[in-house]
């Protein structure tokens, strides 16, 4: 065959670094998908590789959502696994319970949007929301903020994910004026002052 | 550091886009489906190239049979349920072979994340003998879209390029090129080759078989099929996206990766065989590559723990099959609620699904937004199993209780109803339709018209009359087409309009004969328009009348009063108009 790779013969080690799993969730119609293309780019343009994995479809219609971002100098699969993200930013708070089993046990942080949105099943009384939320989050080390209402005080309540995205800033090591930069150029045009604002209120929220 | 300007963020999809372009296609063909549906739409954006949605797959492929035949390079795009519906066009078009290169990009669904079944469209690949690339990551879809398009030239064939969701909805930083043009190749009239009535294709069958043994010897030496050597205890056989999670889960593991799997690529598995001591073949969803990996003479080993025969598969899944522990996890404790999805606020559909589960009837229903009329709390839907069969097989159900001997009284009562949308109408329910007519068949047939394809994300139809590239077109009339289809009793219909939905129900179900209804009213996504939202008085008598239409934006308070959320309520009055005591009203009639 005409390629053969002999990894032995150089002693290449297969896989360089582990590489960081951010899963992102929510409900469908948050901003998951723009926010998970913005982390992606960042980190794109510092240099990782990247792989960003994202399911739509049925599951746009107000359905729980999850887009995974895979960064790292060597990556491999778009997917994660039960016990493996090293990061959870939930938009969303009874979804981040939904998607704890994600949260990799040694060292996983959980960031989460203190909103809870009911879904359908509990408006028309079928289901209920869980009463302790926010309290079983805070026990599991979650950090909390409640991202909508920094949004709405910027003055751009749409822009809760890049609040988020602020405050996941916080935590990975990636140029400020890196995200300040994808921002400018992701965001529609009218929304830049916005939307950066936000990304720093989000970033302060966490200090 | 700065990403040079020739890479770009791009999905699979759009990727598979990018390298058709830059391999000269003139033409691209498709339908819209989940996961392929960005595929065409990110190849009509580019200059210089003409594409189209077509009504069907089989449409599509004809159509890009013919530019192929005339010497064009051709696209076509869809989901895997869609290639079953192309499967005529396609395993013939094996033996006439091509003129211009023809490229399918077809997106399977491991994990079913929006589709009715899990196919592996591999065996469409085995059945028709036609070539099928698997590339595992965007960059290899743009690099495998290139060279499918030579490929196609060379071996005079079409061929298929295979995704699953998680290449075509996965983002990787893709190296992009300039396009380069290809001038129609020459065409001259050659019945032999293309005209396949039996003394010709008894010809071009042994044609095909010679290709599939030229392509085994080709993709032995085509550097689409990589052997990784490392620690050669074990050797792992995969493919696509497949690939990926195998080299994070099993990094010292040597890998045979196999950019084409139809045909399989013999002698460099054979090769990879002799070297490795243990030889596995991993997958998900299908036995498609270790079926015919065995079937070529291979002694495959058995992982200790067994890989799923179904649903997606991920590195630790991988890992966990040879023998590694699974990760530790946390659980919420409590129980949590489900969160379907849902039809929107102001959808047109609700209150039609509202009224059929008033109704008590038997709906036969198709694939789109309004499959969601399954869920609670309208659980309206029968059945839903493919594109154009909810009018098919309320036909089925009306001769099976007329024919039928012992039908329960209760189930012979029930009014049998068929339920389609406009795009799907045009996709496959015109010739359900005809063949209801055509035997006299009765019931009542609803088509759900909202002015647009709706579940892909709004695309244009041939009943909205908006194509792909913005050309001038034709919106069809569905009532005067069921009027020249001799359907006598055809109503056009208002869905917002709850008293029109419920007369219109009255009027078909007394009609002694196959009845029609259009339910006509655009998807509220396309015209995203807000109204006052509306409000419960406190006379409300808790009925849940309004609640159990299912509006995302309705709930109850404590005390179990309806409540409308105003920010999600869009003010189309649905749950005015449901309500028994008039207690809902408009904010702006103050």
């Amino acid at each position: 065959m005409a390629t053969e790779i002999n990894a032995q013969s150089t002693g290449a080690t297969a896989v360089a670094s582990k590489a960081v799993t951010v899963v992102l969730c929510g409900v469908g119609g948050q901003g998951t998908i723009l926010a998970a293309d913005i982390l992606a780019k960042v980190a794109a343009a510092s240099g990782m590789q990247v792989r960003l994995s994202e399911i739509h479809g049925m599951s746009q219609r107000g359905g729980s959502v999850i887009t995974i971002v895979r960064f790292g100098t060597e990556v491999h699969s778009p997917v994660t696994d039960l016990g493996c993200a090293d990061r959870i930013v939930s938009f969303e708070a009874t979804e981040a319970l939904r998607y704890l089993p994600y949260l990799n046990k040694n060292g996983g942080k959980l960031l989460v949007n203190s909103e809870e949105i009911k879904p359908l099943p509990v408006l028309i009384g079928f289901a209920e929301m869980p009463s302790n939320t926010v309290e079983y989050l805070q026990k599991h080390g979650a950090t909390l903020i409640d991202s909508s209402a920094i949004a709405r005080e910027v003055g751009n309540p749409k822009a809760t994910n890049i609040v988020l995205m602020g405050a996941l800033s916080k935590d990975l090591d990636f140029d400020e004026k890196t995200w300040e930069d994808v921002i400018a150029k992701r965001v529609p045009p009218k929304t830049v002052d916005s939307n950066i604002a936000a990304f720093h209120a989000g970033r302060d929220a966490v200090k | 550091m700065q990403v040079a300007d020739t890479k770009k963020l791009l999905s699979g999809n759009e990727a598979v886009a990018q390298g058709a372009y830059e391999a000269g296609c003139l033409v691209g063909v498709g339908y819209p489906g989940t996961p392929s549906t960005e595929t065409m739409e990110s190849f009509a954006k580019y200059d210089g190239v003409y594409a189209e949605w077509a009504p069907n797959e089989k449409v599509a492929m004809e159509v890009a049979g013919g530019a192929s035949m005339a010497g064009a390079r051709c696209l076509v795009a869809c989901k895997h349920v869609g290639v079953n519906v192309m499967a005529d066009p396609l395993y013939t078009l094996a033996y006439t072979g091509v003129n211009g290169g023809l490229v399918l990009l077809a997106a399977d669904d491991p994990g079913m994340f929006s589709s009715q079944n899990e196919q592996d469209t591999r065996f469409h690949a085995l059945g028709a003998r036609i070539p099928l690339l698997e590339p595992s990551n965007p960059a290899e879809a743009r690099d495998f879209a290139k060279l499918a398009f030579d490929l196609s030239e060379e071996f005079d064939i079409p061929v298929i390029v295979r995704s699953t969701v998680r290449m075509s909805h996965t983002k990787t930083m893709v190296e992009i090129g300039e396009r380069v043009e290809h001038d129609l190749k020459p065409y001259t009239k050659d019945p032999s080759k293309w005209v396949m009535m039996p003394a010709f294709a008894k010809k071009r069958r042994k044609v095909a078989d010679q290709r599939v043994r030229d392509l085994m010897d080709w993709g032995s030496k085509s550097d689409i099929v990589r052997a990784e050597y490392r620690d050669k205890k074990i050797g792992i056989i995969c493919a696509g996206v497949v690939y990926e999670h195998v080299r994070e889960a099993m990094p010292d593991a040597s890998v045979l990766k196999l950019g084409i799997t139809y045909p399989l690529p013999k002698a460099a598995i054979a090769s990879f065989a002799d070297e490795v001591e243990e030889l596995y073949v991993v997958e998900e969803a299908s036995n498609y590559l270790s079926s015919q990996v065995a079937a070529l003479g291979f002694t495959l080993n058995q992982t200790p723990n067994a890989i799923p025969p179904d649903d997606e598969i991920s590195p630790e899944i991988i890992r966990h099959a040879f023998g590694a522990d699974k990760p530790d996890f946390e659980t919420f404790d409590g129980a949590l609620p489900p969160r379907p999805p849902s039809l929107c606020a102001g959808c047109p559909h609700r209150l039609v699904f509202s009224e059929l589960n008033r109704m008590g009837a038997i709906v036969t229903g198709d694939i789109g937004c309004y499959t969601l009329g399954a869920l609670a709390p309208l659980s309206a839907l029968d059945s839903c199993v493919c594109m154009g069969a909810s009018l098919s097989m309320a036909h089925g159900v009306e001769l099976a209780r007329k024919f039928g001997s012992g039908v329960d009284e209760k189930f012979a009562k029930k009014p049998v109803v068929g339920v389609i949308g406009d795009s799907t109408f045009a996709h496959s329910g015109i010739t359900s339709l005809l063949g209801t007519v055509y035997n006299h068949g009765d019931g009542i047939l609803c088509i759900l018209d909202n002015r647009t394809t709706a579940m892909t994300g709004q695309q244009g139809n041939p009943v909205n009359g908006i194509t792909l590239q913005h050309r001038p077109s034709h919106e069809l009339d569905i009532v005067k087409l069921c009027e020249a289809m001799d359907v006598e009793d055809v109503q056009r219909v208002d869905s917002q309009d709850l008293k029109a939905v419920r007369e219109a129900f009255k009027h078909a179900r007394e009609f002694d004969g196959l009845s029609v209804i259009v339910f006509c009213s655009p998807c509220q996504l396309l015209i995203r328009k807000k109204e006052s939202p509306y409000v419960v008085s406190e006379d409300c008598r808790k009925c849940r009348s309004c609640i159990n239409i299912g509006c995302p934006a309705m709930g109850a308070d404590e005390e179990g009063r309806a409540l409308i959320n105003p920010t999600q309520c869009i003010g189309c009055g649905q749950c005015a108009q449901i309500c028994p005591f008039d207690c809902i009203k408009s904010t702006a009639e103050g």
